[in-house]
């Protein structure tokens, strides 16, 4: 029988035999490759195992807008710190809770100020807070790409207590990669696209993107030998030319997605003129609750009127991150000023943030 | 305890037991959690490995085609 230390050998010469195609394909390529994920998770693969550092010079992994708290619009944190304070319960995502809008204030401000604001793990723990607590309202932060998505939408079509209301600002992946990809600014040469987005949504809605826009794409797993084998098959499309979506996340992602994921959000959401923090607002790129489902829509609940004209902090160059224009180490707070413990903006309050993720694993080079 | 409570986690986990109304008996990383079935169209049975996401399973994790993933990287050079 194999033991388990025969099959981290077998990884290790795995790893490295792909790291040496990856060296060769961009030798053959002779050309500046540059490679966006736009993936938060991703990321933090990327950075955890110094996978930058082991690449060869021409080969370049950009992080895009992959992180769903950092592209959360400030109004959404603004208009539920508001909701709290009319005294509604507000339930949300860890990740939701310490992120500041405009005034540098987040919910957890508010929640040390008294009023109820819960992390939860799920949205049908938000659902059952809302049993539990009858005459009240319970708003739920519905952020997130769209895997976050499909939870909220199910949890709305089992009829959930009437005093239950959504703040729905999803965000969808398809039109912020339109977005990058028509951007002159960029010269991206690959993309690598979100495991557990596709997961939800399969290829299918990207078929039209290898052709469109002349870039080949392939969809990565989270492991570090996975994320190498995704690159690996992206540049070997590079080297024979093929203009082809491919999925090298076999493990999870199906070609037609989650069929049921998908049918819960057709029925529940609309698909809506969305902005994205720090870049502004994105055609067709967010879901809101539909017409059917209006009874639950925490906007009904707003009589405030909030609009933002600049949503980030003062000298924080969290839009540029997002896009994968700057590198946290080009803005002039990044370890300075702005700290995993001081942070400024939402690139380096989040978990999943480029700014956080990079100051967490900082890389020798 | 506020890392567990992220949006963008998603973990492995086994099915110990299916307990009815679309709700499963799973553990990931040694831990026992109620998780919730009903964004599955596919049959899950004890024992399958599925992917969760926020408490619920988004798709059956196939390691058949993982690990044919992993034998067809070749470790000879092929340019
Ligand atoms: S380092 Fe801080 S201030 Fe600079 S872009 Fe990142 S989050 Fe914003």
């Amino acid at each position: 029988m194999k033991e388990y230390s025969d099959y981290l050998t077998e990884l290790n010469e795995k790893t490295a035999a792909l790291l040496t195609k990856i060296t060769k394909y961009c030798k053959v390529l002779n050309r500046q490759i540059n490679v966006m994920h736009v993936c938060g998770t991703h990321e933090a693969t990327v950075s955890r195992a110094g996978i930058r550092s082991l690449l060869p010079k021409n080969l370049r992994i950009i992080s895009g807008p992959g992180c769903p708290v950092c592209i959360c619009p400030a109004e959404h944190i603004t208009t539920a710190k508001e909701l709290a304070k009319r005294g509604n319960i507000i339930t949300t995502f860890g990740d939701m809770f310490k992120v500041p809008d405009t005034t540098l204030k987040s919910l957890s401000h508010l929640k040390a100020e008294g009023h109820d604001i819960r992390t939860v793990y799920s949205a049908m723990d938000a659902v059952k807070i809302a049993e539990k607590n009858p005459d009240k309202r319970v708003i739920w932060l519905g952020v997130g790409f769209e895997t976050t998505a499909p939870m909220t939408a199910y949890e709305l079509m089992k009829k959930p207590p009437s005093n239950f209301y959504v703040l729905a600002d999803f965000r969808l992946v398809p039109p912020a990669l339109d977005l990058l990809l028509s951007d002159p600014e960029h010269e991206l040469t690959g993309i690598i696209l979100p495991g557990h987005v596709t997961t939800v949504m399969g290829l299918k809605e990207y078929e039209e993107f290898p052709r469109r826009y002349g870039i080949p794409m392939t969809v990565a797993g989270f492991e570090a030998v996975e994320f190498l084998y995704a690159l690996e098959v992206l540049l070997k499309m590079m080297v024979d030319g093929e203009l082809g979506l491919k999925n090298s996340y076999t493990k999870v992602v199906r070609y037609e997605g989650n069929p049921k994921a998908k049918e819960v959000m057709k029925k529940v959401f609309k698909v809506v003129d969305a902005k994205w923090r720090g870049i502004g607002t994105v055609k067709q790129s967010g879901y809101d609750l539909n017409e059917d489902f209006r009874e639950y829509n925490a906007r009904n609940l707003i009589d405030f009127d909030i609009s933002l004209e600049y949503d980030l902090p003062k000298g924080c160059r969290c839009g540029g991150v997002i896009l994968g224009k700057v590198e946290p180490e080009e803005c002039p707070h990044f370890l300075r000023r702005c700290t995993p413990e001081t942070a400024i903006g939402p690139c380096m309050v989040s978990d999943e943030g480029t700014c956080r993720i990079r100051a967490t694993f900082r890389e020798v080079r | 305890m506020q890392n567990v409570l992220l949006m963008c986690l998603s973990v492995v986990a086994q099915i110990e037991e299916i307990i009815g109304d679309g709700e499963a008996v799973a553990t990931l990383n040694g831990v026992r959690k109620t998780i919730e079935l009903g964004l599955l169209e596919d049959d899950v049975n004890v024992g399958d490995w599925v992917l969760l996401h926020t408490g619920y399973a988004i798709s059956k994790v196939d390691y058949e085609q993982a690990r044919k993933m992993l034998d067809a990287m070749e470790l000879a050079d092929s340019l």
